[in-house]
């Protein structure tokens, strides 16, 4: 059975007060465990479909369907979609002065499974997936991304997607602007939710050194809000050999 | 749709609770100078009082209304009760205060809080102190917590009728002249020389009379390199008519003394909270102010310091939460009057239900202030499109190497935060609730545990509305 299933969904954003569509009818199927790459052009609307599919009240879905584990979630606000099992990781994640770190995630974990969580266990795991990311524990106390590097910020994402462990992720250029040793760390990171998990992902890059050490089912390539190719991991290398120009010019 | 999530408005039940009027003594309403009299007499004044009260209403009666700042229009004084007198005296045990009025404090925790974490306790009831007390080790040390009142008749006589509304005079303003005039219970504190008290002292006032006025005076002396922690609480039940809080509080710090002063008020959104509160601060000496303002219907509230000896240094730590109905006019006042003093002031607000919160700042440098320091910073942070924040900063600086400088920022709740943390499975209230607390979080962090508590809960309250 499919985790996500995305059908025909057009979107649009407000633009001063117009609504202007982005997404004209796009499909998308993702099974349980695999792991998807979505690529494509500056603009394509590859975000677009990451806030529309997590409910950004900004991004208004006009017609289609988002089915989440079986159920129509379309309507849904972004809470109830994160309670159901979905996570995105943002590209330019939000500081919060005054948040910690820690009571963050605690509230999070707190929310998505409706349950407490005992101090120490939370404790003792929000340290060891710190130390997979190779982060200070000191920022555990820090308020939420204020004053942290990109690098920081990304892998701040990353400890909160393998504290809540969710059925699917939606990772944003989690991999732009880090060095190649966060990258690392980053992957690192991701490949240990596919494994704990069986965690399925939904990768948005322009890159392809995060996806070197992870396995990937299935890539699509977005232009001009709609996606006009799919295939398997061998598309990655094609893209990363010739560009997207081909795909463009097709798509005109 | 999307789901819609309404923010309600304050259920304040746990201060809401009222007791009936009965059994106490009721000034009629209104001022006159025979009403002003009768007080007087009632509380036994000393001769120089009760001139001092008469002077100060003839004051208060050629005295205008502030022309600025929130409309007051809604308050009559010739309604307002001056002088409600609780069915009790003083006691020094909660066992003995009457079970009506020790109720009231129990549900406001101020019993269970003197026994965890105060060194000493006042706690007042409409005009009158019901319950003082404070623990023997700091008598000992020779620390004075008592009530004004017996005060002006001991041993501390001459130092009362020195300091008495000598720092905030009656023609300050028309209000002070009303707090002269009418004023009744509140502290006297004198913490002798270099006497350190580790834990605070707290006074509670607690306004439950329909239409009346509550006047405390609070006077503190801390000598020459003593060390104190004053907390001051209030709060107050909802009635139909308005209610009037016109306080005063005077502070005296000493060489190298430090006073740290802490507030959390909450009054009922009945009030009308016209409240003046000042420091000086001698050579060395440090005054702290932390002010949380979260209830009244109408405040003005800008605490002064007049840092007179070289190198006193203040500190103002303040947040203001204003609700549908509210207008909080707060702020903060120094005076720079020596050399190397230095003031920092940081304040917080936060409007929302259409709430109005205005931070009005002034900072005076005279020619003596060589060296001064000043730095003020405010962040105000606005909840929705239909209330308000303004910033009226005033600088009046008259020496030219002072280092003076002001921050203001004022912003709306970021929608991109609410779904940023909406996105981790917190719901929209909960989003926002965060994010209002730790805009809060640098003042709640000046607070003492059980008031950091308390004030979380406070801004839970508001953001969530009902509950319960």
């Amino acid at each position: 059975m499919s985790l996500l299933n995305v059908n025909n969904l057009t979107v649009s954003i407000e633009d001063d007060e117009n609504l202007k569509e982005i997404l004209h009818g796009v499909n998308i199927e993702i099974k349980k465990g695999e792991t998807h790459v979505l690529m494509g052009p500056n603009g394509a609307g590859k975000s677009t479909l990451g806030y529309a599919l997590m409910g950004n009240p900004r991004y208004v879905a006009n017609s289609g369907e988002i089915i989440f584990d079986g159920k129509n979630i379309i309507d849904e606000s972004a809470d109830k979609r994160a309670k159901a099992g979905m996570f995105l990781s943002f590209q330019n994640p939000l500081e919060v002065p005054g948040l910690p770190l820690s009571s963050f995630i605690r509230n999070a974990v707190e929310s998505v499974s409706g349950k407490r969580v005992k101090m120490m266990q939370f404790k003792k795991d929000l340290a060891k997936n710190m130390e997979v990311l190779n982060m200070d524990s000191e920022y555990a106390n820090r308020a939420l991304n204020v004053g942290f590097s990109g690098g920081e910020k990304k892998k701040a994402e990353i400890l909160q997607l393998l504290m809540l462990s969710p059925k699917l992720a939606i990772l944003d250029e989690t991999d732009s602007g880090l060095d190649v040793d966060a990258v690392r760390t980053v992957s690192a990171g991701i490949k240990e939710y596919q494994k704990k998990k069986d965690g399925a992902l939904l990768i948005i890059t322009h890159s392809t050194r995060i996806l070197e050490s992870l396995k990937v089912d299935y890539t699509h390539i977005m232009v001009d809000g709609k996606i006009i190719k799919t295939g398997d991991a061998s598309l990655v290398d094609e893209i990363n050999e010739h560009g997207f120009e081909k795909y463009i010019q097709e798509s005109k | 749709m999307k789901e819609k999530t309404y923010v309600e408005d304050i259920n304040r039940s746990m201060y809401d609770f009222r007791n009936e009027d009965k059994d106490n003594f009721k000034i009629a309403a209104g001022l006159t100078p025979e009403l002003v009299s009768q007080i007087s007499k009632e509380k036994n004044d000393p001769a120089w009082m009760q001139n001092f009260r008469l002077q100060a209403l003839q004051i208060y009666n050629q005295m205008e209304v502030p022309p600025w700042g929130p409309s007051i229009d809604g308050l009559d004084i010739d309604n307002i009760v001056t002088y409600v007198r609780p069915n009790t005296h003083m006691k020094t045990k909660w066992s003995e205060v009457p079970e009506d009025i020790k109720d009231t404090f129990e549900k406001l925790g101020i019993p269970q809080a003197e026994r965890k974490s105060l060194a000493g306790v006042g706690a007042q009831y409409d005009s009158e102190l019901v319950y003082h007390n404070v623990r023997d080790e700091v008598s000992q040390m020779g620390v004075v917590y008592t009530d004004l009142e017996s005060a002006m008749h001991g041993e501390y006589a001459d130092m009362i009728q020195k300091h008495f509304m000598k720092l905030v005079k009656p023609n300050d303003h028309k209000f002070a002249a009303l707090h002269g005039a009418v004023w009744s219970g509140g502290s006297f504190v004198y913490v002798p020389k270099g006497v350190h008290l580790d834990i605070p002292l707290q006074s509670y006032f607690r306004l439950n009379a329909k239409g009346a006025g509550q006047f405390e005076h609070t006077l503190i002396i801390v000598d020459e390199g003593a060390d104190l922690h004053f907390i001051e609480g209030c709060s107050a039940p909802k009635y139909n008519v308005a209610n009037l809080h016109a306080g005063c509080v005077e502070l005296y710090v000493g060489k190298n003394a430090r006073l740290r002063y802490s507030t959390i008020e909450n009054w009922s959104k009945n009030m009308y909270n016209l409240n003046t509160k000042r420091a000086v601060v001698e050579e060395g000496g440090r005054i702290e102010w932390v002010s949380g303002s979260f209830g009244s219907h109408v405040s003005y509230l800008y605490p002064m310091s007049i840092l007179k000896g070289r190198g006193a240094r203040m500190e103002f730590t303040g947040i203001t939460f204003a609700g549908a109905g509210q207008n909080l006019d707060t702020g903060s006042k120094v005076v720079h009057a020596a050399p190397d003093t230095s003031s920092f002031i940081n304040t917080k607000s936060i409007s929302k239900g259409g709430g109005i919160s205005t931070f009005r700042n002034a900072v005076v440098v005279s020619e003596k202030a060589k060296n001064a320091k000043a730095a003020v910073s405010c962040e105000s942070l606005m909840l929705d499109d239909i209330s308000r924040s303004d910033t009226v900063p005033a600088m009046d600086i008259r020496c030219a190497d002072a280092d003076v400088g002001h921050e203001a920022r004022i912003g709306r709740i970021s929608d991109d935060a609410v779904f940023y943390l909406m996105n981790r499975g917190i719901s929209e209230e909960d989003a926002k609730a965060m994010i209002v607390s730790g805009f809060a979080d640098n003042v709640s962090k000046e607070l003492p545990l059980e008031y950091a508590v308390e004030m979380n809960n406070l801004i839970q309250l508001e953001m969530k509305g009902s509950i319960g």
